[in-house]
């Protein structure tokens, strides 16, 4: 039973790590540790300079095209497809995933793939189940679609708590990674890392709204996707582009040999891969930041093609940090030119091979090292650059969701009961911007040196226990009740944040207890198949005045979201 | 319910749009659940099989398997939306024409 737990405790330590830049026996990384600074890498300040400075330009450019509340939410209504697609790939290729994947290939080859495959496969069923239909149906927000037919006051309640529940815990780890990754990167103070990011990521958003934030998260997509295919093509080139080539050198200098080319011990237990399974793909249908960027274009069909340009940009971007992973042992673990390592802390003795764990500023370092063997000084500076932009794209998605939640459900439509006037509306949806930027610049502070991998691993639980059976449910079953839909979301919401906190990552691993009381680490297995239950079974028994009202509605929102007969468009200018 | 949404309930190509649409959307969720569920109980059961070399050389069958459900993602993907866009949208947009 022991031997179980230890196995699913590495299971989700590394599922979270490769999220969140986590750290976990052997791989002692960015986020885990104390980090040491670096010295001061003035190339990549420049060229991250390079990058605020334009983009704050293109905040200033958006905040004077920003007026209405269609504006600043959904950036006018008015992005194409195309431009979506990569947003939204902007949105969710995190700094972790870059360095977390790359990091974890480095470390354990194939398993790096598996994690890869579970960030993506939840794309076609948003494009499948609930993109067109959530265009047709919603405005700002998923709570919009959530609460169609329903009594607003508790199901926008709810979603606004699911919602800032995510965006809180997905913040506290992007806070924290971005904080460790900048020391070590630019070498500066970890307070002053987390204080910039968290003032860049105000300022984007109280100013320019929907509008600024897509656009950051394009140019970063961009910067991205073409560092990381340059890193790839380079590494490929070294060996004539022959991938069975590229592997057979890895393999030989790897000191686990032949074992990276087959899964590892991450996932070892059916119901432990299943459940990490679940949430990961149910998880990306449920992120709140994610399902906003459907109300930025002007129908479904380009809602449609978003997808379809996320999916392949987010598929290529894993197979490449895949490359770049075989390409970091390669360049990590064999000598250079002149016969040194200058990327470990000590070469192998005579005859052994060189250890994983000696890399310098652990595993997370590997795509950044890389970058400096490929690209030489200024390559480097520009990936790490690109890793600091990574980070502020993502939390400024993160951030303008988690305003979206508190302005548009919870004030508008639960406080002022939808009489609030727009100007009011965006008001508050910039003060709590600023609000949500100075918290997450304490909490960063705060949980500096705690170890917040779980936060990534309970935000996509809770996404796909709360938010995601709401919205699915109550866009596919007519017989869905206001009841069923409070009952069912709570019931998913609290048994994930329960069954986490007893589980091994925080009761065993966090709170030091000596067993953790529930077995697994990743509860989506439990707690995803709850809140369907919930909404069935306390929909079913609901047989009042209003629940009969609530299901004559279905037929109206039935038509408006297979059709798009009154949906919202894109405003005139 | 309006007049318009009265009309689109009762017209054909409403039912048969919706009909064909949905079996479409669901066949290929379907697909992509066996898919990557076939790739996660391979990772569970099937070590063995995927760590197995192709040929002589040190590619094993996890590679292109795990690539394989990558690129499927996308094609999929790619496939919903090209009748999407195409067939049913133009079915949709004579649906709402007729019912004006």
């Amino acid at each position: 039973m022991r031997a179980i737990h230890t196995r699913i405790a590495a299971v989700t330590a590394a599922a979270t790590g490769a999220a969140l830049l986590l750290p976990t026996g052997a791989m002692a990384d960015a986020i885990g540790g104390s980090v040491q600074k670096q010295a001061t890498n003035w190339s990549a300040i420049l060229m991250f300079l390079a990058f605020v400075l334009f983009t704050l330009g293109i905040t200033y450019w958006a905040a004077r095209r920003t007026k209405s509340a269609k504006d600043f939410y959904a950036a006018g209504g008015g992005i194409t497809g195309f431009q979506n697609g990569l947003a939204i790939a902007g949105d969710y290729m995190s700094a972790a995933s870059f360095l977390g994947i790359a990091g974890l290939v480095y470390a354990s080859g194939f398993d790096g793939l598996i994690y890869s495959v579970g960030w993506l496969v939840g794309w076609p069923i948003v494009l499948f189940l609930i993109a067109e239909r959530l265009r047709n149906l919603g405005k700002y927000t998923f709570a919009d679609v959530a609460s169609y037919r329903f009594q607003q006051t508790p199901i926008r309640t709810l979603s606004a708590c699911g919602s800032l529940a995510t965006v809180t815990f997905y913040l506290i780890a992007q806070m924290v990674g971005a904080g460790k990754l900048i020391q070590l990167l630019f070498g500066l103070d970890y307070l002053v890392a987390v204080i910039l990011v968290g003032v860049l990521m105000i300022g984007y958003v109280t100013f320019g709204g929907m509008l600024a934030t897509t656009w950051v998260q394009i140019i970063k997509a961009v910067m991205l996707l073409s560092g990381a295919s340059f890193m790839a093509f380079m590494i490929l080139a070294k060996f004539g582009f022959s991938p069975e080539a590229m592997f057979k050198a890895a393999v030989d200098i790897h000191p686990k040999g032949l074992a990276i080319m087959s899964p590892g011990t991450l996932v070892s237990d059916p119901i432990s891969a299943i459940s990490l399974g679940m949430a990961l793909m149910f998880g990306t249908a449920g992120l709140p930041h994610i399902l906003m960027r459907f109300f930025t274009v002007s129908d479904a069909k380009e809602a449609r093609k978003s997808v379809f340009y996320a999916t392949g940009f987010i598929g290529y971007f894993y197979i490449l940090t895949f490359i770049i992973g075989f390409g970091a042992i390669l360049m990590i673990l064999a000598p250079d030119a002149n016969g040194a390592y200058p990327f470990l802390t000590a070469g192998p003795a005579a005859g052994a091979k060189a250890a994983i764990t000696a890399i310098i500023g652990g595993t997370n370092m590997a795509a950044i090292h890389t970058a400096h063997a490929v690209g030489g000084d200024l390559f480097y500076g520009f990936i790490s650059a690109v890793a600091f932009a990574t980070i502020l794209a993502v939390v400024a998605g993160l951030t303008l969701a988690g305003a979206s939640a508190v302005s548009h459900d919870l004030y508008a439509s639960v406080f002022a009961k939808g009489r609030a006037n727009e100007a009011d509306e965006i008001r508050v949806s910039k003060i709590t911007t600023v609000v949500i930027g100075i918290v997450s610049i304490i909490l960063g502070v705060a949980f500096e040196n705690q170890n917040v991998a779980f936060m990534v691993g309970l935000a996509f639980v809770i996404a796909a226990s709360a938010n995601f059976p709401i919205l699915l449910m109550s866009m596919f079953w007519g017989k869905m009740t206001t009841r069923g839909a409070v009952m069912g979301g709570a019931l998913g919401l609290i048994s994930a944040i329960v069954l986490l906190v007893l589980g091994p990552t925080v009761w065993k691993a966090v709170l030091g207890n000596p067993a953790a009381i529930f077995p697994y680490d990743n509860p989506g297995f439990f707690t995803i198949p709850l809140a369907f239950a919930g909404i069935w079974f306390f929909s079913i028994t609901d047989n009042s005045e209003q629940a009969q009202k609530e299901r004559r509605a279905f037929e109206a929102q039935y038509i408006r979201s297979q059709t798009g007969l009154g949906a919202e468009g894109a405003s005139a200018h | 319910m309006n007049q318009n949404a009265q009309r689109i309930v009762n017209n054909p190509k409403f039912q048969e749009l919706v009909a064909k649409r949905s079996a479409f959307a669901w066949t290929l969720s379907i697909a992509m659940l066996v898919i990557y569920f076939g790739f996660i109980l391979l990772v569970a059961f099937g070590k063995q099989f995927l760590g197995t070399p192709i040929g002589s050389g040190v590619t094993t069958w996890g590679i292109p398997i795990g690539v394989f459900t990558i690129v499927s993602a996308f094609i999929l993907t790619g496939i919903y939306v090209h009748r999407a866009n195409g067939e049913f949208d133009e079915m949709n947009r004579q649906i709402l024409e007729e019912s004006k």
